[in-house]
This record gives C-alpha cells, sequence and structure tokens, in this order.
C-alpha cells in the first residue's frame, strides 16, 4: 500500500492539528517542533507528514506532492484554490482578514486610486474589484502596519488576531473581508484513487466524529 | 548595467516560452511509435482520421462547445481580411463541425484526430500549454452503447502504450444541472455554487446556506452533491440521498449504473470510482463523464464524455461522444515499447560500390544504417550511439557487434 501524505506549516495549524490527529490515533514519530527534519514518519505506517511553509501547502497537495494538506482559508484564497478539494473547516487557527488603515484613511482618499498594502494581493485586487474600486497595490512581506503610520499607503488587507497590533499602531479596522480558519484541502486524484483511505483521514479530522 | 541586461535578452532567446516543451531522441521516436500504434488501433476500431487545421476564424472555433474556450485561445488577425483568427485549443468542436458540414445521412460517423493544441493558459499546475492532443469522438448514436466503445477505446490506448494501474472516474453533468435547475438559483449564487461544488467545499456550501442564498432543502442536497464520491457503493448511496428527487437524475444514475456493469463484464481489472460533484467541461457536457487516472500521476491521463448537440449550430445536431489525451504526458507515463536506437549500424567512408549496396540492402530490410563523414572529427560507432558496424573482409561487407575486432 503506497503512503499517503499530509501537508502541515509550522506554528498555529501544528499546533492546532496534532492534537486531532493524536485523536484519531496518529502520532509523528519525532516532535516536528523539536527537529529540523520536514519529512516526518507516523505512528500509522500508510501516513507520513510534510512540514512545509504554510504558503505552499495549496502548491504541493495541488502538484500531487502531498496528498492531503492543512492550510488557512487565506492562503487558499490567494493560491486560487481552483484545483484541490476543500472539504472540511477545521474550525482552528481561526482570525479575520480585514482592511485596516488611520482613522479617517478612507474619506482621505475618496478621489483617487487607494493605495491598498499588502502579502495578499490577490484577495486585495479581487475584494476591490467586486466594488468596482479602482486601487494600486504595494506588495509587503511583513510590518504592514507601519505602511499607513509612515504614508507607504492607505490602508492594509492584513489578518487580525487579537486586533492588538492594530490598537498598539493607531489603526482601525475598517472592514472584515472574510473570516478565516484552517481547512483541510485534498488532492483531485488522490479523493478518486485513495477514496476510502482520504475518507477516513477527514471522518478523523472532523470535530464531531472525535467528540 | 547594460552589459548585463544584454546578456539577459540573448539567454531569454534561447529558452522555450513557458508550458512549451520539444520532444528529442529517444522519447521523440517513442511518441511518433505511440502515434503509429495509437491511429492503427483506432483505424481497426473503424475510426476515421481528421486532420483539423491549426487556425480557423474565431467564431467557427468558439462556436457551441467553444464558448467556454474563449480564454485558453491565442488570437491573431487575418492579414487577408481582417477577421480574427484563433489557433485551436481543442479538436473536439473541430470534428463537430466536420461532422455537421459533411453530414450527408444519419449514419453513425467515428472520426479519430492527432495534433498539437495550444493553451493561452496551462489547465493544471505544471502542465503544458502545447499538449499534443490525441482522441476520438463518435457522432450519431445516443446509446450507452457508444460512451461504452468510447471508454473502451480509451482504456485500450492506454493499454496499448502499457500504462499500469489504470483507475476509471465516472460522472454525470445533468445530476448537477438538474439540482440547479430545480432550484431556481440566481445567476450570482449559481456562479458561487458551481465554484463551490467543483471545490467539494463543505465549509464553504454551509456558509452560502447560513449567509440565506441556498435554502434548507438544497442545502442539504448540494451537500449529498459533493458528498458522493468513492467506489461502486456510491451508486447505491446516490439512490437513497438524492434518488426520488427528478426523473433525469433518476435516469442519470440508472445510466452511471448501467456503464458500471458494462465496465465490469469487460474490464474488470480496472478499479471504477463515481464522483457526482464532477463538472469537467460542464457548460457543453450533456451526460456521461468519464476520466482515466493512474497512481502517481496528479491529474487525469485522458478524459471525455457526452456532449450532444453540439454541431446544431454548424447545420445539424447530433448525439456525440468522445474522449482525448495529451500524447506527451501519455508517453511519460508509458514504458518505453519501442526498439532502441542502439540497434544501428556504423558504416566507413568508403566509395566501394559493394558495401553502398550492402548499406542499401540492409536499409531496405529495415535496419539503421548511418555512414561516416569523412572530415568530421570522433564521428565513430559510439558517437552515433551504434551497436554495430560493417567491416570487410576480404571482398565481403560484414554486420559485426562494435567491440568485435576483426584482423
Amino acid at each position: 500500500m503506497t503512503q499517503l501524505t499530509l501537508a502541515l506549516s509550522k506554528g498555529r495549524i501544528l499546533e492546532a492539528t496534532l492534537p486531532r490527529l493524536a485523536e484519531a490515533g496518529i502520532t509523528p514519530a519525532i516532535d516536528p517542533d523539536q527537529s529540523r527534519e520536514l519529512l516526518i514518519n507516523t505512528s500509522r505506517d500508510d501516513l507520513r507528514l510534510l512540514i512545509l511553509r504554510a504558503t505552499d501547502v495549496p502548491t504541493f497537495v495541488a502538484y500531487g506532492a502531498a496528498d492531503m494538506g492543512v492550510a488557512g482559508k487565506d492562503v487558499l484564497l490567494e493560491h486560487g484554490g481552483r484545483d484541490l478539494y476543500e472539504p472540511l473547516d477545521l474550525g482552528i487557527a481561526g482570525c479575520r482578514l480585514v482592511v485596516a488603515g488611520l482613522p479617517g484613511a478612507l474619506a482621505a482618499a475618496e478621489r483617487r486610486p487607494l493605495r491598498v498594502a499588502t502579502k495578499f494581493v490577490g484577495i486585495a485586487r479581487d475584494y476591490y474589484a467586486r466594488q468596482g474600486r479602482q486601487i494600486e497595490i504595494i506588495k509587503l512581506y511583513g510590518s504592514m502596519e507601519l505602511a499607513p503610520i509612515v504614508g507607504l499607503a492607505d490602508v492594509i488587507v492584513d489578518l487580525v488576531d487579537t486586533g492588538n497590533t492594530l490598537k498598539a499602531n493607531g489603526l482601525e479596522a475598517f472592514e472584515t473581508i472574510q473570516w478565516i480558519s484552517a481547512r483541510l484541502v485534498v488532492n483531485k486524484a488522490a479523493q478518486k484513487l485513495e477514496n476510502e483511505r482520504v475518507r477516513e483521514l477527514i471522518n478523523a479530522f472532523e470535530p464531531d466524529a472525535n467528540g | 548595467m547594460q552589459t548585463l541586461d544584454s546578456d539577459c535578452v540573448s539567454y531569454d532567446r534561447l529558452l522555450l516560452p513557458e508550458g512549451v516543451q520539444e520532444v528529442l531522441p529517444p522519447k521523440s521516436w517513442q511518441l511518433e511509435c505511440a502515434r503509429r500504434a495509437l491511429l492503427d488501433l483506432y483505424w481497426r476500431w473503424g475510426f476515421d482520421l481528421i486532420r483539423p487545421p491549426l487556425i480557423e476564424y474565431l467564431d467557427s472555433l468558439l462556436t457551441g462547445a467553444g464558448a467556454d474556450l474563449n480564454v485558453q485561445t491565442f488570437k491573431l488577425t487575418d492579414q487577408v481580411n481582417g477577421r480574427t483568427l484563433g489557433v485551436r485549443s481543442d479538436m473536439t468542436t473541430q470534428a463537430a463541425r466536420i461532422d455537421a458540414q459533411r453530414l450527408t445521412t444519419d449514419a453513425p460517423a467515428r472520426y479519430c484526430y492527432i495534433g498539437s493544441v495550444l493553451h493561452t493558459r496551462t489547465e493544471e499546475p505544471g502542465g503544458s500549454r502545447a499538449p499534443l492532443q490525441i482522441g476520438a469522438e463518435k457522432f450519431g448514436d445516443s446509446s450507452l452503447t457508444s460512451d461504452m466503445e468510447i471508454v473502451s477505446l480509451m482504456l485500450e490506448s492506454l493499454r496499448l502504450l502499457e500504462i499500469e494501474g489504470v483507475g476509471l472516474d465516472l460522472g454525470h453533468v445533468q445530476v448537477y444541472r438538474r439540482l440547479v435547475e430545480r432550484a431556481k438559483l440566481d445567476a450570482t449564487v449559481d456562479a458561487r455554487l458551481f465554484d463551490i461544488v467543483q471545490r467539494k467545499s463543505r465549509p464553504d456550501l454551509d456558509s452560502l446556506a447560513a449567509d440565506g442564498l441556498l435554502d434548507e432543502r438544497n442545502h442539504e442536497r448540494f451537500a449529498s452533491l459533493i458528498d458522493l464520491n468513492g467506489g461502486v457503493n456510491t451508486l447505491a448511496r446516490a439512490r437513497s440521498d438524492i434518488g426520488g428527487i427528478d426523473a433525469e437524475i433518476d435516469h442519470a444514475i440508472d445510466e452511471l449504473a448501467s456503464m458500471v456493469d458494462a465496465i465490469q463484464s469487460r474490464y474488470a481489472d480496472h478499479e471504477i470510482f463515481i464522483d457526482f460533484a464532477e463538472l469537467r467541461g460542464y457548460r457543453y457536457k450533456t451526460g456521461l463523464l468519464f476520466a482515466a487516472f493512474a497512481p502517481g500521476h496528479g491529474r487525469e491521463l485522458a478524459r471525455g464524455g457526452r456532449y450532444d448537440n453540439v454541431g446544431r449550430v454548424f447545420g445539424k445536431g447530433r448525439p456525440a461522444t468522445g474522449f482525448s489525451a495529451d500524447l506527451n504526458v501519455l508517453i511519460e507515463r508509458g514504458v518505453d515499447t519501442i526498439q532502441s536506437d542502439h540497434s544501428s549500424i556504423f558504416a566507413p567512408a568508403d566509395d566501394d560500390a559493394a558495401l553502398a549496396a550492402e548499406i542499401a540492402r540492409l536499409r531496405d530490410m529495415g535496419r539503421r544504417v548511418i555512414v561516416a563523414s569523412p572530415g568530421a572529427l570522433e564521428d565513430n560507432a559510439a558517437a552515433n550511439n551504434c551497436d554495430y558496424r560493417l567491416i570487410r573482409d576480404y571482398y565481403q561487407w560484414h554486420v559485426v557487434p562494435v567491440n568485435k575486432h576483426v584482423e
């Protein structure tokens, strides 16, 4: 029997996923947090884990390099996600994707294209396109909150968990684009060729199944 | 900086565009052998070869089945009359046009084809924009017998290329279509639902319902639909989950069941999967869908289905079913079935008439003979991948293995 491969990312997703796997009787052979190994066997001979960067999970699964994966809805929206199955909301690693800025920023930019700083270029473009709003995108990789403060952008599109970082930098959230949580994604061919084992794993992840 | 830039340009010039590949020996010979073998197979099955043009007027390419293909089609302007031409991105529409135009009787027609098609974007991550499409289409019969004929030919094609462990995925577009028609959704919800069902996203379906865009009954129906995938027992689940709602849906389930029986009786060693939420080519497909999968390949190897009445816009609509595949992909999966280059014979550069006669005789027999170029350095048997060479033994020329030394 071939091994199934589950792609996970370190941090919140791994923390929240491992207990679910443990309840289904699946434990990693070594603790991913204590190890630099990226390919980890589990207590089940037919399942191994890949430890990836969160943004790479959809790519690995879409190419079939991993059969299944856990990825934030933000990452899936940015990736496009058309070539994956997305059967389950794991309800973990929850946060909000918001538009935020200094108070009054939206009114100030009413008569010109809105300058949006974000790492979610696709989501931001799509969100404003639906509103028919012309925008200028500034791609950043971190410290988004700085952009409005130093005048680089009018607003940012970013993930917000508690909202403390926004508050600490004097920003407010104007709109919520979407609630975000981690989703289980499945490669299309794996869903067909390995249907039973894939279903079994989906069920193992289902919150109800684990009580 | 200037120098660096121009260096980059000259490097760039040598690269192929993204998603475009060339095939070199020995793969190119394997490809050619596979092409011949497959066309011979289709000939034996009574399919006629058609060679549609690479470019056509866009209107004609995109009519009917083609509307989906608009963004996938490269366009150019005809310098003769200013009309827009399209480079074909799928040969199925061309086959439908040919069938409608050359139709003189109502008798079923069978066509096969092979040719390059171009896509503006790859259909899957890492995929090709220049597939070598090979396929077969049957027009004029709406019975399952024809679908079975096409599925059989698809499986025979993969078997001919010795692709192992092929599984068959079956679906039926009428199930989703009837559920949507019954739900009477408005266009924006329709588009969202279509996207959700293709991703089998239960969470997104739930939030569509939570937003009040899908009532409870339809929420339940579409939730069943996206869960209806798996082995043959999926049919029984379908009957209990979505049976009795609509006569056409029941009919679709019956058709799938008949196909499963037919396939199992003739191709027992192929595993069968059923997926009621599979919507490949939904806009123009009208019935059964099928695709072939193989382990270790994240995408279908070949696919097809029923698309009745596509030819209507060309004059006559007829029932139609067919399949196609990218031969470049199949070749990567198949085993090397052809004779390797190494049976070639290397001949010295020599004016001897007896040598010329012997070379001609060997070539007539079907052997590959490469003659040395007298001025070229290192032009020897090894450089030409030859396992044999021609040597003179008194007045006679003989073929001997390369490593054999003759005094």
